[in-house]
């Protein structure tokens, strides 16, 4: 058990949780206390002693179940152990007999057709039958996955073969229509609506099932440490923008908001608890009278540090577009920190975008508006940011002043036209500060058509953004 | 340590004897708690009953509620101790025309003279006390350390007085809202729970406790229109409470089966921004 632990441990500072040794040594005396056949209270158990950010708990949940998923008794692997799962398959005979007068074959799982196993999966679904959906999942992916032992393939890929053989998404069609007949006639769009988000739930579940199913096996092929560190996946805030899978955008999105207000509020305090301001003479002399014109108490003025006015200039082409959507909604979360904010965008044109996300309280509406609406292609949409640059300075130079802070954003590959770099050199002169955010590795930059070099130097900075805890750092300098 | 419960099962009794319905997680951890006497930090979105566990437990154990509320500039004076200067001033005048100095000395810096505060009160309660520290997160992080020593060794030290022990360990509470990041020295004292909105189940069970004469029909409606509006982008998800309010106004009005129309006429309760309300009604079709 110590050694399970220890390695557990290991494995949770591997994956970038930081777990002290004290919060280890709570962990063990906490597992004292909680009966050991118990799988959730051992799962909390440790979680409560381990785990003190929300924003980790998927990843502690990830390791926890490699580590601990051969154990418990509803999660035995061996055939011979299926015999209570054989038998709620015949009492669901008997329920399909008495319903519908007819049965199918009966005797173990594995003698089904392909069609009566998502028959018997469609009516799991129906009824929400959890240990039904269970026992499914597993027939499933014994079925279809088509796993053999040793083989060096990710656990995505059993996935999708699963899926793919099940068909879910005509699953949920096929329920609709059937949750409709019973009712006998129509729903109203709100019954609907509910009735659709209680089969995707349920088939959501059925999917985790599934996937649950797989790491198992997984794990008993190969071994907990080896399997860890396939599945081993940077924390939300230490994701690439630029290399992001769909979910872990989603999550992504989900941690800005947390952030953007834990931000606001530091800078707000920063702000506020900055050192006093200079002695106001005025006023001091005024309170003077109460002390027969001894300046006993000398007041000082408030403390008001300028709020910068920012103009974001950013590259949506292609692979940096998530960055610079990023980058946007984090400046206007906390637009209340900067006197002004204006925003453009370019592809190889560019246009101003500070108006939708004026009239419009909601962020993520703003920036889908930019993406869809905005006028940024010139000739043939490659980014090209010499053209972008001069047309700015055409259009907006006159308006970057000596309190304005601009921030370009992009990763400078400029598809070999000119640079124009005079513009970034121009812009420094009357702006207060220029900084260039790079969504890139260093360690690419200047490489093949990127020319972050020859901006860069005509900046003040220039930074290596890839992830929401470098964004952050940035931006709170800035404010 | 402590031995308020016996088991995770007991625990969840308990709580629900006082209609708070606790899940695995929120159970398990309370136990643990008690049983290794540590402090619980409770995260999680405004309104899901953080505040309230911690009254429940109180509740449930029969124990007194001493809760101190945070908020920007809590000091020591204010969350440990104060010295009782108009007190000790008198008790100096009073005693004018003795002489010894030390005699006074050792008297104004007795218990006698001594304020105490939430945090100093539930130390030295005799009868057995649950202390709430209620939104930690607003204090200054500076401040956070006043706590340190209470969460971890159960005692206070007054530089005149010497060091207060606690007579026995309290259970104590700390809720955030996780509007900063809490320091890691406080995190690495306290056991952590994240408290998230519940899932259906269990938030229709709440509305059918909380809320009487509702429905079991009703309940289960009202817990699968509230779960679907989670599940849209909005500024501000409804909180277990609001749907608490929605329950009992729907009840109020002798609702007994929602249509589109009510509940778009209702929905405001729910929600609390205009942008948010209008996308719940158009998503959910309400609005046609």
């Amino acid at each position: 058990m110590l050694d399970l632990l220890a390695g557990f441990v290991n494995e949770l500072r591997n994956a970038g949780l930081p777990v002290s040794l004290t919060e280890n040594l709570d962990a063990m005396e906490a597992v004292q206390h909680i009966p050991i056949e118990d799988r959730e209270a051992f799962k909390y158990a440790l979680g409560a002693t381990m785990v003190k950010n929300n924003s980790h708990w998927r990843a502690f949940e990830t390791v926890f179940e490699v580590y601990f998923s051969l154990r418990g008794p509803e999660y035995k692997l061996k055939d011979g152990d299926e015999s209570d799962i054989d038998e709620m398959w015949r009492e669901m005979q008997e329920q399909m007999r008495q319903g519908e007068g007819k049965g199918a074959a009966g005797g173990s799982m594995d003698q089904l057709t392909p069609e009566e196993i998502a028959q018997m999966l469609m009516n799991a679904l129906m009824n929400g039958d959890q240990a039904m959906m269970r026992a499914l999942a597993k027939q499933a992916v014994q079925r279809f996955a088509g796993m053999e032992p040793g083989r060096p393939v990710g656990g995505t890929y059993y996935l999708y073969r699963t899926l793919r053989n099940l068909d879910l998404d005509g699953m949920l069609d096929k329920l609709m229509e059937k949750s409709k007949e019973q009712v006998g006639g129509e729903l109203t769009p709100l019954e609907e609506r509910l009735e659709k988000d209680e089969y995707n739930d349920r088939i959501e579940q059925f999917k985790k099932e599934i996937e649950a199913e797989i790491r198992r096996r997984l794990v008993a092929d190969r071994g907990a440490e080896a399997m860890a560190k396939t599945l081993r996946k940077p924390l939300p805030e230490d994701v690439e923008f630029m290399h992001a899978s769909r979910d872990e955008m989603q999550n992504l999105k989900k941690a800005l908001g947390p952030l953007t207000r834990k931000l606001a509020a530091r800078l707000a305090r920063k702000r506020r608890h900055g050192r006093k301001g200079p002695l106001d003479f005025r006023n001091t002399v005024r309170h003077s009278l109460s002390y027969g014109g001894v300046p006993a108490e000398p007041k000082f003025k408030y403390p008001r540090p300028a709020k910068p006015e920012l103009m974001v200039v950013a590259d949506i082409s292609g692979s940096v577009a998530a960055f610079a959507r990023f980058t946007l909604m984090l400046v206007y979360a906390i637009q209340g920190q900067f006197s002004k904010v204006r925003s453009f965008v370019f592809i190889d044109g560019i246009d101003e975008v500070t108006e939708y996300f004026k009239s419009t309280e909601d962020v993520q509406e703003a920036v889908h508006r930019v993406n869809t609406e905005a006028d940024v292609v010139w000739v043939d949409g490659h980014s090209d940011y010499g053209h972008a640059f001069e047309v700015f300075w055409e259009r907006y130079g006159k308006d970057v002043g000596p309190k304005t802070t601009v921030l370009l954003l992009g990763d400078a590959r400029n598809n070999y036209h000119a640079s124009q770099s005079w513009v970034v050199k121009e812009i420094r002169s009357k702006a207060r500060h220029v900084y260039w955010l790079n969504p890139e590795p260093r360690s690419y930059w200047n490489t093949g058509d990127s020319i972050v070099g020859e901006y860069g130097t005509h900046t003040d900075g220039v930074y290596e953004v890839r992830n929401l805890r470098q964004l952050e750092a940035f931006v709170e300098k800035l404010a | 340590m402590g031995e308020r419960f016996e088991s995770v099962q007991q625990v969840r009794d308990g709580l629900k004897a006082v209609n708070y319905l606790a899940d695995d997680g929120i159970a398990g951890v309370a136990f643990l708690a008690d049983r290794l006497g540590k402090p619980i930090l409770v995260e999680g979105p405004a309104g899901t009953g953080k505040t309230q566990l911690a009254k429940s437990i109180a509740e449930a154990t029969g124990s007194r509620l001493i809760r101190l509320q945070c908020y920007e500039g809590l000091d020591e004076s204010k969350a440990l101790y104060e010295w009782n200067y108009k007190k000790q001033l008198l008790r100096i005048q009073a005693d004018r025309n003795s002489d010894s100095w030390s005699d006074i000395h050792d008297d104004i810096f007795g218990d006698d003279f001594l304020l105490t505060r939430p945090l100093l009160e539930a130390i030295t309660a005799e009868d057995p006390v649950v202390l709430l520290i209620d939104e930690v997160d607003r204090v200054e992080v500076e401040t956070e350390a006043l706590l340190l020593e209470i969460l971890s060794e159960y005692q206070v030290s007054i530089p005149e007085l010497g060091t207060i022990t606690a007579k026995q360990i309290p259970m104590v509470f700390l809720t955030s809202n996780n509007t900063r990041e809490l320091s890691e020295a406080l995190k690495r004292r306290c056991l952590y729970l994240h408290v998230d909105y519940p899932d259906m189940d269990r938030e229709k069970e709440i509305v059918l406790t909380k809320v009487p004469g509702v429905t079991e029909n009703l309940a289960d409606q009202i817990a699968r229109i509230v779960r679907s509006i989670r599940q849209l982008d909005l500024k501000k998800a409804p909180s277990v409470s609001e749907t608490i309010d929605w329950a009992r106004t729907l009840v109020l009005l002798g609702i007994t089966n929602i249509d589109a129309q009510q509940a778009k006429e209702t929905l405001h309760i729910l929600l609390k921004y205009q942008t948010d309300i209008a996308k719940a009604a158009k998503e959910l079709s309400v609005d046609k």
